[in-house]
């Protein structure tokens, strides 16, 4: 097992690839050649966090377990770096070869995310096409823009995205001002309703709601947020930049639309 | 200390932390300010802080600790053992069991009154069983451990329903239902539990006579016309409506109907009807202080309500069981 999992990657291409992250699902669905890609993960096929749902249901679903991935008989794991420590260990001690993607999560670091994809999956030119099309995206979406609206982004638990994100850069770049990162939140974190509301956001920023009660999503209807969204409220589907991939400029194009409603 | 001096500063002691409630929170507002917002609505954005995050908090504070010490008080007096508190004996416990069932069937959103009435039913439940398995004849020990297995099967069931469900959050909200918590409540709450704990309190205040007639014992109670049957429903109506109702807002909080009555029953004269009162306002008083507590210690955290009150009653717990033990009871 150790010695076919090694010649094959260095022999040429992996034929059999097997996706255990959502985000190297992203890149592998968009890159792979006709067959080389076996298995995706089952977030992959959920449309509420998955921006390739209907084409990630082609392929076969896995649980990102180390038995179920072993069985498949694959000669390239490809994982995200909060993948499980145990299920990546694992994997390794059988013989498999498991490679982690660094996630970007910066705009300028997508690029390298794609042709790193690219060369392990032995598609370097599908990989520099896509790199194309993802500058040529992004260069059509950015504009200059004098009016910054002042907007914040607000989830369950009043979870919210700081400086240093990639939901900051790419409320930057629609033309928003982050006020999360304004009032020195640096990553992704919490801000009290009561700040908040303090500081009056032109525009509210939320996800998609899930099935089903949580007390976390509460602090959605609360009266008081409910009273500040009369200004104004828009939603960006959590699936279409939850991964650093190509697929943020679905995200970017849906903020470049809310800034023009602002005004 | 004479008993109407004693409500007085208890009155006045839930008069200044509700007053201290809703001056501590994340927007620092500065207290002339706050209270203009408040009171007049001068400013947009602090009015909608004062009136729709902080007043809510405050009142709930004040209106579930009264609740929890009230029901401590009843209970104890009715089975004449201080050990029996709603949180310890599995009523919140329950009463979260029917709140979770209602949140996650839907039947919370498909009428008003559905979430308070499922806690109340769990809690009905809870009281019915503790009553049957450990009712006046059994002693501390049978209501200890029938109050650990209603707790445990409401615990587990509650974890249950929230590891099903299709929301990704709720399974992380094992915590919040087991420990309460008041962050971002609102006044749709108040509303919701005011009139339960409105009604409950009152029949639960209805017991006083009676409850001072039990502690000559249940013959010569009997003989001064108190009927136990109808105590015994008073009981389990009144506690189920103030504690379904609270637990439905805030979760399961423990020990503050342990330790607000253990602390006021010396100074009353260890008369049950006049420890009802007291324990109410002082139940308040418990539960404004911990609530005002886990907001300056863990400002952004949502450190949980039942952590600190556990802090402060799990030890005062043991020594009571210790106590009871050397009494033989």
């Amino acid at each position: 097992m150790v010695l076919c999992g090694a010649t094959a990657s260095s022999a040429g291409p992996p034929e059999r690839v097997v996706s255990i992250n959502l985000c190297t699902d992203q890149l592998a669905i968009m890159l792979a050649a006709p067959g080389q890609l076996v298995s995706v993960s089952h977030i992959a096929a959920d449309p509420r966090v998955s921006p390739q749902a209907a084409e990630a249901a082609r392929f076969r679903l896995n649980y990102g377990q180390a038995e179920e991935v072993h069985a498949m008989a694959p000669d390239l794991v490809l994982a995200g770096p909060y993948t499980s420590r145990y299920t990546v260990g694992l994997l390794r001690r059988l013989g498999v070869e498991v490679r982690e993607l660094p996630l970007a999560d910066r705009l300028q670091d997508i690029p390298e995310t794609i042709s790193q994809m690219g060369a392990w999956l032995g598609r370097e030119r599908a990989a520099e096409a896509l790199i194309d099309d993802f500058n040529e995206g992004l260069a059509a979406l950015t504009s200059e823009t004098d009016l910054r609206p002042r907007a914040v982004l607000h989830y369950a638990n009043n979870y919210t995205s700081g400086g240093g994100t990639l939901a900051n850069e790419l409320l930057n770049l629609a033309g928003f001002i982050n006020i999360a990162a304004e009032e020195g939140l640096r990553g992704g974190g919490t801000l009290p309703m009561e700040r908040i509301v303090m500081l009056a956001p032109d525009l509210v920023i939320s996800g998609q709601r899930y099935p089903g009660e949580s007390r976390a999503e509460a602090v959605l209807d609360h009266p008081a947020m409910i009273a500040l969204r009369e200004r104004r409220v828009g939603g960006v589907s959590d699936a279409d930049w939850v991964c650093g991939t190509p697929n943020v400029l679905r995200a970017l194009a849906r903020l470049v639309a809310l800034r023009a409603e602002v005004r | 200390m004479r008993f109407p001096l004693l409500l007085g500063v208890l009155a006045l002691l839930v008069a200044g932390l509700f007053a201290a409630s809703l001056l501590v929170g994340p927007a620092g507002i500065v207290p002339a300010r706050a209270l203009a917002a408040l009171i007049r609505g001068e400013g947009v954005a602090e009015t909608l802080v004062m009136r729709e995050i902080r007043l809510p908090r405050a009142l709930l504070a004040a209106m579930i600790g009264a609740s929890l010490g009230l029901a401590g008080a009843a209970m104890q007096g009715y089975l004449r053992n201080p050990l029996a508190e709603p949180g310890l004996i599995g009523i919140s416990g329950s009463a979260a069991l029917g709140a979770v069932l209602a949140l996650q069937t839907g039947v919370a959103a498909a009428f008003v009154l559905a979430l308070p009435l499922a806690a109340m039913a769990g809690a009905v439940v809870a009281v019915g069983l503790i009553l049957l398995l450990a009712g006046r004849s059994g002693g501390s020990i049978t209501l200890i451990l029938a109050g650990i297995a209603v707790s445990a099967m409401a615990g587990a069931l509650t974890a249950l329903v929230l590891n099903l469900s299709p929301n990704p959050f709720a399974a992380a909200e094992i915590v919040f239902w087991m420990m309460g918590s008041l962050a971002d409540r609102s006044m749709t709450h108040v509303w919701l539990a005011l009139p339960f704990m409105v009604v409950g309190g009152a029949l639960l205040a209805t017991l006083g006579r009676g409850l001072d007639a039990l502690t000559l014992g249940e013959d010569a109670a009997a003989t001064l016309g108190v009927s136990l049957t109808r105590m015994r429903l008073v009981l389990i109506g009144g506690t189920a409506c103030v504690v379904g109702a609270g637990t439905a807002i805030s979760g399961a909080i423990g020990f503050i109907g342990l330790v607000v009555p253990h602390i006021l029953r010396p100074v009353v004269g260890a008369r049950p009807s006049r420890l009802l009162a007291a324990s109410a306002l002082g139940g308040a008083a418990m539960l404004l202080a911990a609530d005002i507590a886990v907001r300056l210690i863990l400002p952004e955290r949502d450190l949980k309500l039942g952590v600190l009150t556990a802090l402060v009653g799990a030890p005062l717990f043991l020594h009571l069981i210790y106590r009871t033990r050397r009494e033989g009871l």
